[in-house]
């Protein structure tokens, strides 16, 4: 199957930039056209300032051609696959296509990222060739981070078509694609525009404070703290309405969706006075800087007045706390009767749209959580409140059962047999299936139990002689425990023969770092020994890791911070998921990394061949890096500075990162020698006194607070190796006890412990 | 006293580091190319040039091994045209001024082209290894001090207010931007060959600005100080050529001078107030040149920053209207090895257009030090 090195964009609005960067990111070639004259060089420019970024580097950008439709449509010649992200009209969409069709190459692909138009109306009239190599790819807003991809295709595309773009969007842009059926806001929207439309509906109707309905239907059913109303001004009210109107067309007159009307007046009202969300003036929130103060505030519902946010506590989310979902559904009280009028008419109106817009439930819940970003989808939550509870609880209120929930009985949707995963099918389960090369440690959990666990970390065997390390902590925060289960998986893996280790979990984050509490504790309690013997053997296990006689690989996404980052600076090479943010963020909390962090980035800046000579520029460049606690923000960027080298590969799609890991482990197993120590030459106290010339000007600046000074300090002594002279060379083991040293005399000082006593309590780094 | 006179001086365009058009030229093919420029223009028998001298504030890196040698070979110089790099850091070049007429007075050759480079783009202020005395900066630190802090020490001392730094910098950017619409810079400008293709014009000058566009700038080197980037010189990539003999080479050659070299000095100040550094050096130059500041025509005045060049002025009491006719380093820029031999090569050029009598070079010296040329006319 021919590869997509090559991708035109047209449209480059939010979406058709946002998609173009992604492709980009993708490592393709980028052509991005507009109508108008400038517009998509505009859109790179924006882009390349965004935050969160679009992309993945900087130097992505350069990776795209901008032009027009007008002008530079000849430029989609050599492209394997033309992305269509214009406005909503068919009319309009089929007339590009037609003007496409002399510059496409013969098996070239077309796709359009329309979110309301169904596959058919856009190929009414195609011509016959294009037709077969044309489908909907439907990204989700912003497209490099939301993961869901809904492919729509017909009965009349070329297989090798839909495979080749699956392909591409799954394992290069890292897209979870899920493929939907021709139907009217195909499968997420469908249900989560129902879901907002029920929500605000119901909250007009039963008199429920926008507050109350984000607090009731937020958390406890794991939908994000932006809740309903925080989302609707996150999308754009102005949106609502078309969205609406475009469901109350496209839908059967018997569809669910109608009992909710056409949408409150009020929203026509806030749209007209300027009130669009947070890309207007505001939304159902908003922020009042009237008199200088930044006030939140919340609209009424009823009278559309805004009055300061007040945060309440309904009785409901006591009733959550003590028993959970189902007990607050239960709850005698508004909102949660409220909760439980949008919740089961969701859940219903989900289950009733299963075969008709996905092939199973799982696709419908995978759609849900990656496409908004639920905890759960529809059908874990079906399994959660129990789907005869949920019938039952149906029938109460009068909405009718859907046959799919009516089958299961007392069973659950999921189950698990014979260690595999299976789902409802109507009649009989059948297995989940993964795509070919997705490797998931969820599934090797359900089928076997660890080689060896302790309360913080389990050690899993993934197959073909590999092992896997999991840390289990609360936010994977690192402490003894996993330090004795990395000496332990060191000293067992070749006694039972496995090839090497994979260091890996599916949690949001990789690892958090250490966890910092301990330190806190045991220095109220003036337990020093203790917090030294902590930090060594810290060392001593990553030093383990890093000499054992086979080859380990680290496998980070989402967060890899401080103790995180430094696993993976002991790793012999590192499959990163392309969203992981890496970095030595100590300096934060008042200290220096303990952990070798220091001398990891120490030797790879001294290994590099193209820093300027000299012993400062390794010095330099690991104090910048860790006395600014830089967080790279993607694994390519955590190249620049050197959390991952040049052998390490970046793995677009999460679900493909233990697999890319698992096969390296197994190339380099064979003949494994593990590395050679760095022996450093470093400048001593002339380095420590350069480093700290930069610090007095960045506190001059106001850049650097009084404790930074003193962390900095500390930081330029580990660095330039202490008291030694360039002429000397300096261990490993020597950088690893100036970095104990160090930490220790930080952590004593008042203003780290009100560090971390601050982050701790707020999750934010307090500048004294 | 052999008469030794300023026989030629041209320049690189002055371009900001990093973004600017020079940022990718290597420093030694700059001043190669520039060198080449000199002797063409000068149409100077090179054979007959005794050394390169060249200022570079930090040799090392590209303008690293000896790199006025380098520049030699880079310019075809003839081999026997020997080379010698020199550093005193912002007054490195005309440093490098210095050295030729003293030779010249020992009778020790006649002809020198004394050369300046700084790219600042590629070697980074402090140099790629900067190690300093660890006892030295515990008990004197101001041996170390950033050229900022100094420039806020001078702001303080003197209590130059923020409004008049930048009314300052403000003036050098217009009488550079009229300078270069004027087409009065580009006699000086060799265009300089880069990958990118020619750059052939100043790229630091900003003739929009204005004091309420200044006034908008945040301090750059202390939180509650009052110097900023828009009343500092730019980091600039950037080279220099002058053609230094003596009078009877020059008129023997057919070579019309610019100026005479009156006299020379040099001065050590306190390092925390290093901008004042043109203050002593100038007067001890005056003195020798028999002179004083109110015979001065012409003064090219460095401006590392606003507050030391309005601080050096009022000591020395300077007519400001003599300042930097065609602008200074705040509107130029100051690529720092280079900036000696242009002010001194400019204030030749300067005297000569304008039919004064006496020109003073000047400028101040990280460290604590000033540097000053006096020059006379020929006539």
């Amino acid at each position: 199957m021919s590869s997509i090195d090559k991708v035109c964009v047209i449209g480059a609005g939010v979406m058709g930039a946002g998609i173009a960067a992604q492709a980009a990111n993708a490592g393709a070639d980028v052509v991005l056209l507009d109508l108008a004259e400038g517009a998509a060089a505009g859109a790179i420019k924006r882009m390349i300032k965004e935050k969160p970024a679009a992309f993945m580097h900087p130097r992505m950008a350069k990776k795209i051609t901008p032009g027009t439709t007008g002008d530079n449509l000849a430029l989609i010649g050599d492209c394997d696959w033309v992305i269509e992200a214009i406005i909503e009209r068919p009319d309009i969409k089929q007339e590009l296509y037609r003007s496409l069709l002399p510059h496409l190459k013969a098996d070239a692909i077309v796709s359009s990222n329309t979110s309301t138009l169904p596959l058919r109306v856009l190929t009414d009239g195609m011509d016959a060739g294009l037709k077969k190599r044309f489908m909907i790819t439907h990204f989700f807003n912003p497209p490099r981070y939301m993961r869901l991809l809904e492919l729509i295709t017909s009965a009349e595309n070329e297989p090798a078509a839909i495979e080749r773009i699956s392909q591409f969007c799954d394992a290069g842009m890292g897209k979870s694609v899920v493929p939907a059926k021709d139907t009217p806001g195909f499968i997420a929207n469908r249900i989560g525009t129902f879901w907002l439309h029920a929500a605000v509906t119901e909250a007009m109707r039963q008199n429920i404070g926008v507050e109350a309905v984000d607090a009731v239907l937020g958390r406890p059913a794991g939908v994000p703290k932006t809740g309903i109303f925080g989302l609707a001004d996150l999308v754009g009210i102005d949106l609502m309405p078309h969205i609406l109107a475009s469901f109350k067309t496209a839908l059967d007159a018997d569809d669910a969706f109608h009992t909710y009307g056409s949408g409150p007046e009020l929203v026509n009202k806030m749209i007209a006075d300027g009130y669009t969300g947070r890309k207007g003036k505001g939304g159902f929130y908003r922020l009042n800087t009237e008199g200088g103060k930044k006030v939140k505030e919340v609209i009424d519902l009823q009278t559309g007045e805004y009055s300061p946010a007040r945060r309440p506590k309904p009785e409901a989310l006591n009733a959550f706390k003590k028993g959970g979902l189902q007990a607050m559904l239960d709850h005698d009280s508004a909102e949660a009767k409220y909760a439980r009028s949008v919740l089961l008419a969701t859940l219903a109106y989900a289950a009733s749209l299963v075969p008709e817009i996905a092939d199973d439930g799982e696709s419908v819940d995978r759609a849900i959580r990656l496409g908004y970003n639920w905890k759960i989808g529809p059908f874990e939550l079906i399994d959660k409140l129990g789907p005869k509870w949920l019938c039952t609880a149906l029938g109460q209120d009068g909405i009718a059962v859907p046959p799919l929930l009516a089958a299961l009985g007392d069973n659950s949707f999921y189950r698990v047999r014979d260690g595999r995963l299976q789902q409802f099918a109507g009649t009989d389960y059948e297995d989940v299936k993964r795509p070919d090369g997705v490797l998931l440690l969820q599934d090797v959990k359900r089928a076997s139990k660890p080689i060896f666990k302790n309360m913080s970390a389990s050690v899993w065997d993934i197959g073909d002689g590999v092992a896997c390390l999991e840390f289990t902590s609360k936010m994977n925060s690192l402490n003894p425990f996993i330090m004795f289960m990395i000496e332990k998986a060191v000293r067992e893996i070749p006694k039972r023969g496995f090839k090497g280790l994979v260091v890996y979990n599916e949690g949001s984050n990789f690892s958090v770092g250490a966890n910092i509490g301990l330190m806190l504790y045991g220095g109220k309690l003036g337990l020093w020994p203790l917090i030294r013997w902590t930090v060594k053997r810290g060392q001593d296990a990553y030093q383990k890791l890093k000499y054992a006689p086979f080859p380990v690989v680290g496998a980070p996404s989402g967060m890899a911070l401080g103790g995180g980052c430094e696993i993976l600076l002991h790793c012999d090479a590192v499959e990163a998921h392309a969203e992981s943010y890496i970095g030595l963020v100590e300096a934060g909390v008042g200290i220096v990394p303990g952990w070798g962090g220091c001398k990891e980035l120490l030797g790879r800046w001294t290994a590099n061949k193209k820093r300027p000579g000299g012993p400062m520029p390794p010095v330099m460049k690991a104090f910048e890096t860790i006395a600014m606690a830089a967080v790279a923000t993607s694994a390519m960027e955590a190249r620049d500075h050197m959390f991952l080298r040049d052998g390490d590969t970046v793995v677009m799609n999460r679900d493909r990162v233990l697999a890319a890991a698992k096969a390296r482990v197994l190339d380099m197993a064979p003949g494994y020698i593990p590395p050679e120590p760095y022996v450093l030459n470093l400048p001593g106290p002339t380095g420590k006194t350069a480093l700290q010339l930069g610090v007095r000007d960045f506190v001059a600046k106001g850049i650097a607070s009084a404790h930074d000074a003193t962390v900095g300090t500390e930081l330029a002594h580990v660095l330039s190796g202490g008291d030694t002279d360039m002429l000397d060379t300096v261990s490993e083991d020597q950088i690893l006890k100036l970095e104990r040293d160090g930490l220790i005399k930080l952590a004593k000082t008042p203003q780290t412990r009100a560090r971390v006593e601050h982050m701790l309590k707020t999750g934010k780094p307090l500048r004294n | 006293m052999i008469p030794i006179v300023i026989a030629g001086y041209v320049r690189s365009p002055f371009t900001p580091a990093y973004k600017g058009g020079l940022a990718r030229t290597r420093p030694d093919e700059m001043a190669g190319q520039v060198v080449r420029a000199l002797v063409e223009r000068t149409g100077v028998d090179a054979d007959k040039i005794e050394d390169l001298i060249v200022g570079c504030a930090f040799p090392e890196g590209e303008q690293g091994f000896n790199v006025a040698r380098l520049i030699g070979f880079l310019a075809d110089l003839p081999v026997s045209v020997a080379g010698t790099t020199v550093n005193r850091f912002c007054g490195s070049s005309m440093q490098a001024i210095h050295m030729a007429a003293g030779s010249m007075q020992m009778g020790a050759g006649e002809a020198f082209i004394c050369a300046g480079v700084e790219a600042m783009s590629r070697v980074p202020m402090t140099g790629f290894n900067p190690m300093p005395h660890p006892g030295l900066y515990e008990r004197y630190p101001a041996a170390y001090m950033g050229m900022g802090e100094t420039a806020e020490n001078v702001a303080e001392k003197y209590q130059l207010s923020r409004q008049d730094q930048e009314a300052f910098a403000v003036e050098s950017h217009k009488k550079a931007a009229a300078a270069q619409a004027a087409g009065r810079l580009k006699d000086e400008i060799v265009a300089i060959k880069t990958k990118g293709g020619d750059v052939t014009e100043d790229g630091c000058i900003r003739a929009e600005t204005t004091p309420d566009t200044l006034a908008g700038l945040k301090p750059a080197f202390s939180e509650t100080g009052s110097v900023t980037a828009g009343t500092s010189s730019p980091l600039t990539d950037g080279a220099v050529a002058t053609l230094i003999c003596t009078e009877d080479f020059a008129m023997a050659a057919g070579i019309t001078p610019l100026a005479r070299i009156k006299s020379i000095a040099v001065a050590g100040c306190l390092p925390e107030i290093m901008g004042i550094g043109p203050v002593g050096a100038s007067r001890k130059a005056l003195e020798r040149a028999g002179i004083s500041a109110g015979d001065l025509d012409v003064v090219e005045l460095n401006e590392a920053f606003s507050s030391q060049s309005l601080a050096s002025i009022r000591d020395l009491g300077l007519d400001i209207s003599k300042i930097n006719f065609d602008g200074g380093a705040i509107a130029l820029g100051h690529p720092l090895g280079a900036t000696g031999a242009r002010i001194t090569g400019k204030a030749a050029q300067v005297l000569k257009r304008e039919g004064g009598r006496y020109a003073l070079a000047t400028q101040c010296i990280g460290g604590g030090q000033g540097i000053a040329t006096v020059l006379e006319s020929i006539s």
